[in-house]
C-alpha cells in the first residue's frame, strides 16, 4: 500500500477560549459581547500612558480548575510575560501573556473515538488577555472597538501528537465539552469565543523526526479545522512525493471561499521579544487555592458517560450525546429518575428534545417541556394512555402550550381506545367494508391480519390499542 | 506676605496653623515667583493659575489643622498624569495629550490637602541626565544658568531651588530625582521600590520607577512621602504594608545608626568638593558614635550597564503604545506601517530613539541571554550585595553624583559620559531601596554638591533620621542662596 511508505500527518493544537468571568484580565471593566463598541473600557484596557494592571483572581482560579481537570502540574509560581508586537487591536503594542513560566504544564484531554478512549496530551495552558476589534470600512479606513480588549482568555497548547483531521476535530469537540462542563467558556467558534490555529507537519511513517511546519490561523468551525486541515495535508503530502520540502508558513483560513490563504512567510515571521512583566509581579498559587478550586470540578463528560452506560445500560454512542452537555446530561438523568425507564428517555431526549432544543439556543431552562413534563408524557406512553405515535404530537401540543403531558393528551383528543365495545364497533364496520379481504383471510391468507389492524388504527385516528384490535379481529374471522 | 514661596513645607504648615498666613497667599505667591522667574529658568511647561487659585480658596473653609499637606503649593513632574490637564513627558509625542484620569500620587496630593501649581519639565519620557532632552524648552540651573540643572526631573529640583514652589514631585528611574536635588541644593527622595504607587505614571523602566518628593529639607520630603505612600489595588508592584511613621522618626537624632561608606569610591575620580563634603559627613557621624564602616560593595561599576540594559528593554516596550493610532502625535500616511514609522520617527527626540533602539535589541532573538538574561543576574547579585550590606550597617553614605552639575551641552554628545553621571544612584534603584539626596555644601564654582545616603528595603524611617541628622551639620539652607553664594 502507498501509504504505509508515505508520510502521515503531525498535527499540533493551539486553543484560545475566553473565560466566562464578569470582569477583565486586568481591569474592572465588563467583559460583556455586544456592547456599543468602546463603551467597555477604561485607561488600563486601553493601554493609557500610566495605567497598570491587575490579576484577576476568577481568571486565575478558572484556568486552574482547567488544569486540574485536564491533569496538568499547576505551577505554584508563574510569570506574565509581555509579548511584543505592533498591530492597531492591541492599544499597548504588547500582549500580557506568559512564556517560559506558564501556570499548568503537562497533562492531556482524554475522550472517545467510536469505541476507542484516546488521549491527546498538552504542552501547558497559560492566561492572557485578548485584543480589540479592527472594523474595516469600506472608505478605506478601519475602525477599532476595544471592548473586547482585556477579555481573559486561556490558550490551550496540545503537544503534537494528534494524527487526523478528524482526531483533531473530535480533541476540540470534546475540549468544548470540558469547558462547558466547568462553566469556564462557551465554546463558541462562530462567535470567536473559542479559537483554534492549527501546526502541522509530516513524518515517514518509519521516522519519529518531524518536517517542517505550517501554520493555520482562523479555523472558525470544528468543519473549518477538519477541512483546513485536509487541505494542508494534501498539499505538503504532494511536495514531499514530488521530491521538495515544505517551507515554514502560516495560512489563513478563508471561510467564505472555504480555502488556505498564506499569510505570512518564514523571513516574515515575528520577534515578539518576550519578557518578564514588570507591571506584575510573580504569580503566587498556593495549595489552599489550588484545593478549592478542585473541589469546584464537576463530574465531567467521559466519567459521566461511563457512569451512564454503567448505571443506565445506555450505548457507548447514547451516553457520549447525552452528556456532551452538562444542561443536557442533567435534564435527561432527572427525567429518567422520574419514569425509572432510562432508554425509553435517553430516545426521547436524543430524538425530540435535542432536535426542539436547538430552537431555546440549548437551554433547558427556558424550554417549556422539563423533566417534569417529559416523564409525565413518557408515563403515560408506558402505561398505554396514549400510542408512542401519539406521543410525539403530544409532544409538538406541549412544546406549543407549555402544558402538561395530560393536559395536552385532551386536548388534542388523543387517548387510547381500550374500551372493547367501542373498538368492536369499528371492527364490524371494517369488515363489514372489506368482504373480498374477508374472504381471503378466511381462505388462509392468514397475514392480512395486518391490513385489518391497520385498517382499524386509521378508523380510529389512532386511538384504538392495537393489541385489542388484533384479538378482536382475530375472534371475530377465526370463528 | 510675600517670600511665601520660598517657604519650606514645614514651615508653610506652621505660618498656615498660626494663622499668619492662607494657602490663598502662598499659591499667589508662587504664581509671581514662576512668573517673574521662570521665563530664565523654564522649570514649567503648564501653569495652572486659576485652578490652584480657586483650589486655595476652597482651602480657607476648612480646618489648617485637619490636612497634613494643607494648602502646599507642590509641582508635579509632568510625565505624571493630572486630569483633563497637559501630561506631555516634555515630547512633541503628547503635545496637547490630557488623560481622563489622575494618578494615584496626585489624587493623594489632592486628598491630603496640596495645591497643584503646574506641571514641570524634564528629559524627554524621563530619559536623561540634565533636562536638556525636553522636546519644549530647556531649563537652567537656578545657581548658574550655564550649569545643567540635572535630570531627568530637572524643572521639579529647579522650581524649589528657585523659589517657585515649596514642594516638587519627580520620579526617579536611575537617580532621576537624587541626581537633579544634588545638582539645584535640594533634598530629593525616593522610596523603596513600591513605596508610592506608580499608577498614572508615565512608565520609563517599569521595574526603576519610583514617583518621590523634592523639597528644600528632609521634613517636608517626609511629609510629601507620608501622605503620597501607602497599598494601591491599582499598583500590584506597589508594597502592602503602610510606610513607616517618618515624621516621628525625624528627630531621632544621629546617635545609635551606624553608617557605611562604600570602599569602591576610592577607584572613582571624586570632586573636590564630593570627597570633602563626604570627609566632613564622615566626621560628624563619627561625632555622634563609630566612624562610618568602610564596606564592600562589589558590582559598583557594572551597574550602570545592567541598569542601561534592563531599562532600556523595558522603555522599548513601554513606549511601544505611542504609534499615532490613538491619542497624541499622528503624522499623516499612506500605510499602517507609514503611520507607525512617520509618527514615531517625528514625535519621539533622539535620546529616547536611542534607547528603544538599544532595548529593543537587547531583547532579541538570539541577543536577549547576552544581554537581558546577563544583567538580570547581575540584578540579583547586587540585590543579594546591599542585602548583606544592611545586614551589618544601617545607613549607606556616599556623594550623589561624582561631582556638581555640569555645563549645558557639555554631555549632550556623548551620551556614555552623560550616563555615568547616574553612577552613584542607579544602585539603589537596581536594589529597589530608599535612598535619598540632601544638600551638603558648594563646590569651589559655588555649585552645589549633595550627600547620598541609601537604607535597606523598607527603611525610610532610618533614612530621614539621617537625613535630618545631616541636614543639621550641612546648615545648607541657612548658609547658601541660588545666585547670592553665603545667605
Amino acid at each position: 500500500m502507498a501509504e504505509s511508505a508515505g508520510f502521515i500527518p503531525v498535527i499540533g493544537l493551539e486553543v484560545h477560549a475566553q473565560l466566562l468571568t464578569r470582569t477583565k484580565m486586568f481591569c474592572r471593566c465588563p467583559a460583556v459581547f455586544g456592547a456599543e463598541p468602546n463603551t467597555m473600557v477604561c485607561p488600563v484596557c486601553l493601554g493609557l500612558p500610566g495605567a497598570l494592571p491587575s490579576v484577576n483572581r476568577k481568571a486565575v482560579s478558572m484556568a486552574v480548575r482547567l488544569g486540574l481537570a485536564l491533569g496538568c502540574r499547576i505551577e505554584g509560581e508563574s510569570v506574565f510575560a509581555r509579548k511584543n508586537y505592533f498591530y492597531p487591536d492591541a492599544p499597548r503594542n504588547y500582549q500580557i501573556s506568559m512564556y517560559d513560566r506558564p501556570l499548568c504544564s503537562g497533562g492531556g484531554l482524554r475522550f472517545e473515538d467510536g469505541e476507542e478512549e484516546v488521549s491527546v496530551g498538552l504542552e501547558r495552558i497559560h492566561l492572557e488577555d485578548d485584543a480589540g476589534k479592527l472594523l474595516h470600512g469600506r472608505s478605506g479606513h478601519s475602525l477599532i472597538d476595544f471592548n473586547r480588549c482585556g477579555t481573559p482568555l486561556v490558550e490551550i497548547v496540545t503537544l503534537p501528537e494528534i494524527d487526523s483531521p478528524r482526531r483533531a476535530s473530535l480533541f476540540l469537540q470534546n475540549l468544548r465539552h470540558v469547558l462547558s462542563y466547568l462553566g469556564i467558556c462557551d465554546g463558541n467558534l462562530e462567535e470567536g469565543s473559542m479559537r483554534v490555529d492549527v501546526n502541522i507537519s509530516m513524518r515517514r511513517r518509519d521516522d519519529k523526526a518531524l518536517g517542517t511546519r505550517t501554520e493555520i490561523k482562523n479555523l472558525n468551525s470544528f468543519k473549518a479545522v477538519e477541512a483546513g486541515l485536509e487541505m494542508e495535508i494534501d498539499r505538503q503530502r504532494k511536495v514531499l512525493r514530488s521530491g521538495g520540502s515544505v517551507v515554514q508558513v502560516t495560512n489563513l483560513w478563508d471561510a467564505g471561499e472555504k480555502r488556505l490563504v498564506t499569510m505570512r512567510r518564514k523571513e516574515q515571521a515575528h520577534d515578539y521579544r518576550y519578557f518578564p512583566e514588570p507591571d506584575l509581579p510573580t504569580l503566587v498559587v498556593d495549595a489552599a487555592w489550588i484545593e478549592d478550586e478542585r473541589a469546584k470540578i464537576p463530574e465531567l463528560p467521559l466519567e459521566r458517560a461511563r457512569r451512564f452506560r454503567r448505571e443506565y445500560g445506555l450505548s457507548a454512542y447514547d451516553a457520549r450525546v447525552l452528556t456532551a452537555e452538562s444542561d443536557i446530561a442533567d435534564y435527561f438523568e432527572k427525567t429518567a429518575g422520574m419514569t425509572g425507564e432510562p432508554k425509553m428517555t435517553a430516545n426521547w431526549v436524543m430524538r425530540d428534545v435535542l432536535r426542539e432544543i436547538k430552537t431555546y439556543g440549548g437551554d433547558t431552562g427556558s424550554f417549556p417541556v422539563g423533566p417534569e413534563e417529559l416523564s409525565g408524557l413518557i408515563g403515560l406512553i408506558k402505561d398505554g394512555v396514549i400510542s408512542t405515535s401519539a406521543g410525539t404530537e403530544v409532544f409538538t401540543g406541549m412544546l406549543g402550550s407549555g402544558e402538561g403531558a395530560l393536559e395536552a393528551v385532551r386536548r388534542l383528543g388523543l387517548e387510547r381506545i381500550s374500551e372493547k365495545d367501542e373498538i368492536e364497533a369499528i371492527v364490524e364496520r371494517v369488515l363489514g367494508s372489506c368482504p373480498d379481504e374477508v374472504e381471503r383471510y378466511r381462505g388462509g391468507k392468514r397475514q392480512l391480519i395486518k391490513f385489518f389492524v391497520g385498517q382499524v388504527m386509521k378508523e380510529s385516528a389512532g386511538k384504538a390499542d392495537p393489541k385489542v384490535a388484533t384479538e378482536l379481529l382475530r375472534r371475530r374471522l377465526d370463528s | 506676605m510675600s517670600g511665601l514661596a520660598g517657604k519650606s513645607v514645614g514651615e508653610l504648615l506652621a505660618l498656615y496653623r498660626k494663622g499668619r498666613a492662607s494657602p490663598a497667599e502662598a499659591v499667589a505667591d508662587c504664581i509671581d515667583a514662576i512668573d517673574s522667574r521662570d521665563m530664565a529658568v523654564g522649570a514649567f511647561l503648564e501653569v495652572f493659575r486659576d485652578e490652584a487659585m480657586s483650589r486655595a480658596e476652597e482651602l480657607e473653609n476648612e480646618d489648617p489643622e485637619s490636612l497634613p499637606l494643607y494648602g502646599i503649593p507642590v509641582a508635579v513632574k509632568d510625565n505624571i498624569c493630572t486630569r483633563g490637564l497637559p501630561t506631555t513627558c516634555a515630547s512633541r509625542m503628547l503635545s496637547g495629550y490630557r488623560p481622563p484620569y489622575d494618578a494615584t500620587a496626585v489624587e493623594r496630593l489632592s486628598a491630603a490637602g496640596a495645591v497643584l501649581v503646574g506641571k514641570t519639565n524634564m528629559d524627554e519620557f524621563a530619559m536623561g541626565s540634565s533636562s536638556e532632552h525636553s522636546a519644549f524648552r530647556r531649563v537652567i540651573n537656578p545657581w548658574n544658568e550655564e550649569c545643567a540643572p540635572g535630570g531627568s526631573s530637572g524643572g521639579s529640583a529647579a522650581a524649589v531651588s528657585a523659589g517657585m514652589v515649596p514642594a516638587a514631585l519627580g520620579s526617579d528611574t536611575g537617580g532621576s530625582i537624587r541626581q537633579p536635588s544634588s545638582f539645584c541644593g535640594v533634598t530629593g527622595l525616593k522610596g523603596t521600590y513600591g513605596r508610592i504607587s506608580r499608577y498614572g505614571l508615565v512608565a520609563f523602566a517599569s521595574s526603576f520607577d519610583q514617583i518621590g518628593p523634592i523639597a528644600s529639607d528632609a521634613e517636608g520630603c517626609a511629609l510629601l512621602m507620608q501622605a503620597l505612600s501607602g497599598p494601591d489595588g491599582k499598583d500590584s508592584t506597589a508594597i502592602s504594608e503602610d510606610c513607616p511613621d517618618l515624621l516621628c522618626a525625624l528627630d531621632g537624632g544621629l546617635s545609635g545608626i551606624t553608617f557605611g561608606v562604600p570602599e569602591e569610591l576610592g577607584g572613582w575620580d571624586l570632586d573636590r568638593a564630593a570627597s570633602s563634603a563626604l570627609d566632613e559627613a564622615c566626621r560628624a557621624v563619627s561625632a555622634f558614635g563609630e566612624a562610618p564602616e568602610r564596606v564592600a560593595l562589589p558590582g559598583m561599576e557594572t551597574s550602570i550597564a545592567c541598569y542601561y540594559v534592563i531599562a532600556n528593554a523595558e522603555a522599548s516596550s513601554n513606549l511601544a503604545r505611542f504609534d499615532g493610532v490613538r491619542y497624541g502625535l499622528r503624522e499623516s500616511s499612506d500605510s499602517l506601517y507609514s503611520l507607525y514609522a512617520s509618527t514615531r520617527t517625528e514625535g519621539f527626540g533622539e535620546e529616547v530613539k536611542r534607547r528603544i533602539l538599544l532595548g529593543t535589541y537587547v531583547l532579541s532573538a538570539g541577543y536577549y541571554e547576552a544581554y537581558y538574561g546577563k544583567a538580570q543576574s547581575v540584578r540579583k547579585m547586587i540585590r543579594k550585595a546591599y542585602r548583606d550590606v544592611f545586614s551589618r550597617i544601617d545607613l549607606l553614605m556616599l556623594p550623589t553624583t561624582p561631582g556638581p552639575a555640569f555645563r549645558l551641552g557639555e554631555r549632550l554628545d556623548d551620551p556614555v559620559s552623560m550616563y555615568l553621571s547616574d553612577i552613584f544612584t542607579t544602585p539603589a534603584n537596581i536594589a529597589g531601596l530608599p535612598a535619598i539626596s540632601i544638600p551638603a555644601g558648594l563646590s569651589a564654582e559655588g555649585l552645589p554638591i549633595g550627600i547620598q545616603l541609601v537604607a535597606g528595603a523598607g527603611r525610610e524611617d532610618l533614612l530621614l533620621r539621617g537625613a535630618r541628622g545631616l541636614e543639621k551639620i550641612f546648615r545648607f539652607r541657612e548658609r547658601f542662596v541660588p545666585g547670592g553664594g553665603e545667605a
